[in-house]
């Protein structure tokens, strides 16, 4: 069967089980957009590139699979750089396609010519630029193989136009073997004695404590970390990549650690004798001062990746693994510590002196960010999921959404993208449509990608987003305040313009406002019985309000700042 | 690459902290960027750098990257690189355990009253001349780093025009410990 390369692409994906696109047609593109009229493909038609890229990491990160975005050459690839830079960084699987002017023009400065191939591999787990049409379904399948195995990340295949238009015999490589990645070994057998020295470590511990990071999801090790955590009776704490890997209804779960961790949480880490370390890597937003954290734990390092072993912190024993076959592994070997009575004790009396709190709202308002968030999360249907921008309103969304299950947490770790929520709630639901999807966005992130909300309503998917209008890029607001002698600088941004009611109408959404705690209240029942188009609500928040607990950056986890009410006494 | 202050009593090429990486890559475009880059990107540092068609022409090339094993824990350098999807196969060669040899080319401004001692110099050192015009002799020495860098201070004495220094390859000595291959 003779097909041209634009028409071999699109049933390569489809090949693949591709069911969604998200992405935005140009000049080096158009033939691949052609065929895609005949696809059963669902294309989804953003507003701008960066909308594309956001989306298709919110579909892979509540779906688990390959989120696919497609943009033309020049603008349309830099204008996806971010979305790409964000996903290499928190190991989200995504194929994106980018066109390329036609291979005859390649080096001359084109029109809409960019080296996009160059530019993207810092930030991708791999890329490239195709020779020739045969040369298509080996490149999507590998992409493929290479985005979702191993250490996930983003792959990006750049299509020159003439590729696209010239034929080829239709064929599909029949496995790996034909992928042509003679480099690329992403499994590897378990090092049982590197097993055994972890099950000793384990088995010499009186203060453990399991520091599940993005990679124990990525693994989908959910069940065998409950089933692990459950029998040895070890404390959990769950990174900002992991919530939603252990339940935050389980007894033994402190909650998230780091800068913006729950006391506890980062107190059993600094105190612990072991950290059994699941797909983390020690991210500076993590330990703190990196020589002052956890200096009396042995380590345990279990990753996929082993660049990741000794890169921040040197392992007692490094485990390559994935999270899920070493944790069988652990209980096989019946890995067990020492009583854990005493550790327990020091632990609940941790979280019952410093658990998270928060002023009470007044019943006149402004609201506050927390009680917003826990009201909203009160009344949100069991397997919601939430996603958010990046500042205040997301961490104070990670300490205060109770997650239950995987996948239902959708937001930029270690990039710390401004403008990520509104396109990833969108892809997240776009991925999963059964579920409510709700957005906690601050009032500048909203502003950076809101335009989205287009796509949303055309497209028929009915997310719900509540912004935390402060008025302020509230977290550069909040080091002002702390660390900068409250020298506000550039960081106000009116709580009325943009009347986001207004723009949220103008975009074909349900516009709401709350100003204090009964219309807030109504605004969120409003809100939750809307379900055939997007709603917007704009919540008015103390633009006073900071995020504790806090650790200083480049200090020490020991010297964490509690809530302003919990001071005095101890610390 | 941005290269270090060589150590004390050394030479930029042959550093007392190197090690040898023996890499074997797919002879795509855009490898030696990709190598390049993860080095500048991660903070490693090059000391030299050489390229070339390897056993199996069309499909592979290997590159010899010495590291400086002080820039950065040799497995974090080689970890780095085994994640670069177009290396296929990592040896790393400590110096004690490998042969090293390096091409080192000079032009040298010659005249009558200097064409005897260079002459000397060259037999020495083991160089050849390769190319000679009335004022100026090329001349060619293939030997071990520290070789090279002897030929180099001797020839200090003479008016150089122009010296080229390949970097080193390096293969495992025979019947020694095998080196530890990465990947196959
Ligand atoms: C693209 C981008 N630009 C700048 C920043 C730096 N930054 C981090 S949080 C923040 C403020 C975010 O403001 P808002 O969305 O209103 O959230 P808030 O902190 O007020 O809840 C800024 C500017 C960033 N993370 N990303
Ligand atoms: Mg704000």
């Amino acid at each position: 069967m003779q097909l041209t390369g634009a028409q071999a692409l699109i049933k390569s994906l489809e090949q693949q089980g591709v069911d969604t696109i998200f992405g935005l047609p140009g000049g080096a593109i158009l033939p691949v957009y052609d065929p895609l009229l005949d696809s059963t493909i669902r294309h989804i038609l953003v507003r701008h590139e960066q909308g594309a890229g956001h989306m298709a990491e919110g579909y892979a990160m509540a779906t688990g699979r390959a989120g696919v975005a497609m943009v033309t050459s020049g603008p349309g690839a830099t204008n996806i750089v971010t979305p790409i830079t964000n996903a290499h960084m928190d190991s989200t699987p995504l194929v994106v396609i980018t066109g390329q002017v036609a291979t005859s023009s390649i080096g001359l400065d084109a029109f809409q010519e960019c080296d996009i191939t160059g530019i993207t591999m810092g930030v991708t787990k791999h890329n490239f630029l195709v020779q020739s049409a045969h040369e298509l379904p080996r490149a999507v399948a590998a992409a493929f193989h290479l985005a979702t195995t191993g250490r996930p990340g983003p792959v990006l295949i750049d299509v020159p136009k003439d590729v696209a238009q010239s034929t080829m015999e239709w064929w599909y490589p029949s496995g790996v073997d034909e992928y042509d990645l003679p480099g690329y070994h992403p499994t590897v057998d378990l090092d049982e004695a590197a097993v055994a020295r972890c099950v000793a470590l384990i088995g010499d511990s009186q203060r453990p404590v399991l520091y599940v990071g993005g990679g124990t999801l990525k693994s989908r090790a959910s069940g065998e970390l409950l089933a692990f955590a459950e029998r040895t009776r070890i404390p959990v704490v769950t990174t900002l990549m992991a919530r939603g890997a252990f339940p935050d209804s389980h007894a033994q779960h402190l909650g998230m650690p780091g800068m913006h961790g729950v006391y506890a949480a980062v107190t059993a880490i600094q105190r612990s004798d072991l950290l059994i370390t699941l797909g983390a890597r020690f991210d500076d937003r993590v330990t703190g001062k990196i020589a002052a954290f956890a200096p009396d734990a042995k380590v345990i390092h279990v990753d996929i990746d082993r660049a990741e072993f000794g890169k921040i912190r040197r392992p007692d024993v490094a485990l390559q693994s994935d999270i899920a076959s070493a944790l069988r592994a652990f209980d096989a070997a019946g890995a067990s510590p020492k009583n854990l009575d005493a550790w327990w004790r020091e632990i609940r009396q941790w979280q019952a002196d410093y658990p998270l709190v928060y002023d009470e709202p007044e019943v006149d308002g402004p609201l506050r960010p927390q009680h917003v968030i826990e009201s909203i999360a009160r009344t949100a249907p069991a397997g919601t999921i939430v996603a958010s921008g990046v500042g205040q309103h997301q961490m104070w969304t990670a300490q205060h959404w109770a997650f239950e299950e995987p996948n239902t947490w959708v937001n930029s770790g270690g990039a710390g993208t401004m403008g990520f929520g509104v396109p990833a709630a969108i892809g997240a639901k776009a991925g999963r449509p059964e579920r409510t999807v709700w957005c906690i966005d601050g009032d500048g992130c909203f502003q950076m990608t809101a335009q989205e909300l287009v796509t949303a309503r055309s497209e028929g998917i009915p997310i719900k987003v509540a912004i935390l209008n402060n008025a302020y890029l509230g977290m550069v607001r909040q080091w002002q305040e702390m660390f900068y002698d409250e020298r506000y600088s550039e960081v106000y941004l009116s709580p009325d313009l943009p009347d986001y009611v207004k723009w949220a109408e103008a975009m074909g959404c349900v516009g709401l406002r709350a100003t204090n705690v009964k219309e807030m209240n109504d605004v969120i029942e409003e809100a939750n019985k809307i379900n055939d188009v997007p709603v917007v609500i704009d919540f008015r928040t103390d633009s006073s309000e900071k995020v504790f607990p806090m650790v200083p950056a480049g200090v020490s986890n020991d010297e964490i700042l509690v809530h302003p009410s919990q001071r005095g006494g101890a610390r | 690459m941005n290269a270090p202050e060589p150590f004390a009593g050394e030479t930029a090429h042959s550093p007392v902290r190197h090690h040898i990486l023996s890499v074997l890559v797919e002879n795509k475009s855009g490898v030696l960027a990709r190598i390049a880059g993860m080095f500048a990107r991660r903070g490693f540092n090059i000391y030299s750098l050489a390229v070339a068609p390897s056993e199996s022409h069309a499909r592979f090339s290997r590159v010899t990257i010495v590291v400086d094993a002080e820039s950065a824990p040799l497995e974090q350098i080689v970890g780095q690189l085994d994640k670069l999807v177009n290396v296929v196969a990592i040896s790393d060669i400590a110096p004690r355990e490998a042969v090293e040899r390096e091409l080192l080319l000079a032009t040298i401004q010659t005249d009558v009253a200097n064409r005897t001692s260079l002459l000397d110099t060259l037999a020495n050192a083991g160089a050849a001349i390769v190319d000679v015009d009335p004022g100026a002799v090329t001349v060619m020495l293939a030997g071990t780093p520290g070789a090279c860098d002897d030929f180099e201070r001797a020839l200090e004495a003479y008016a150089e025009v122009e010296l080229h220094r390949t970097g080193r390859v390096a293969l495992p000595r025979l019947g020694r410990t095998i080196p530890a291959t990465v990947e196959q």
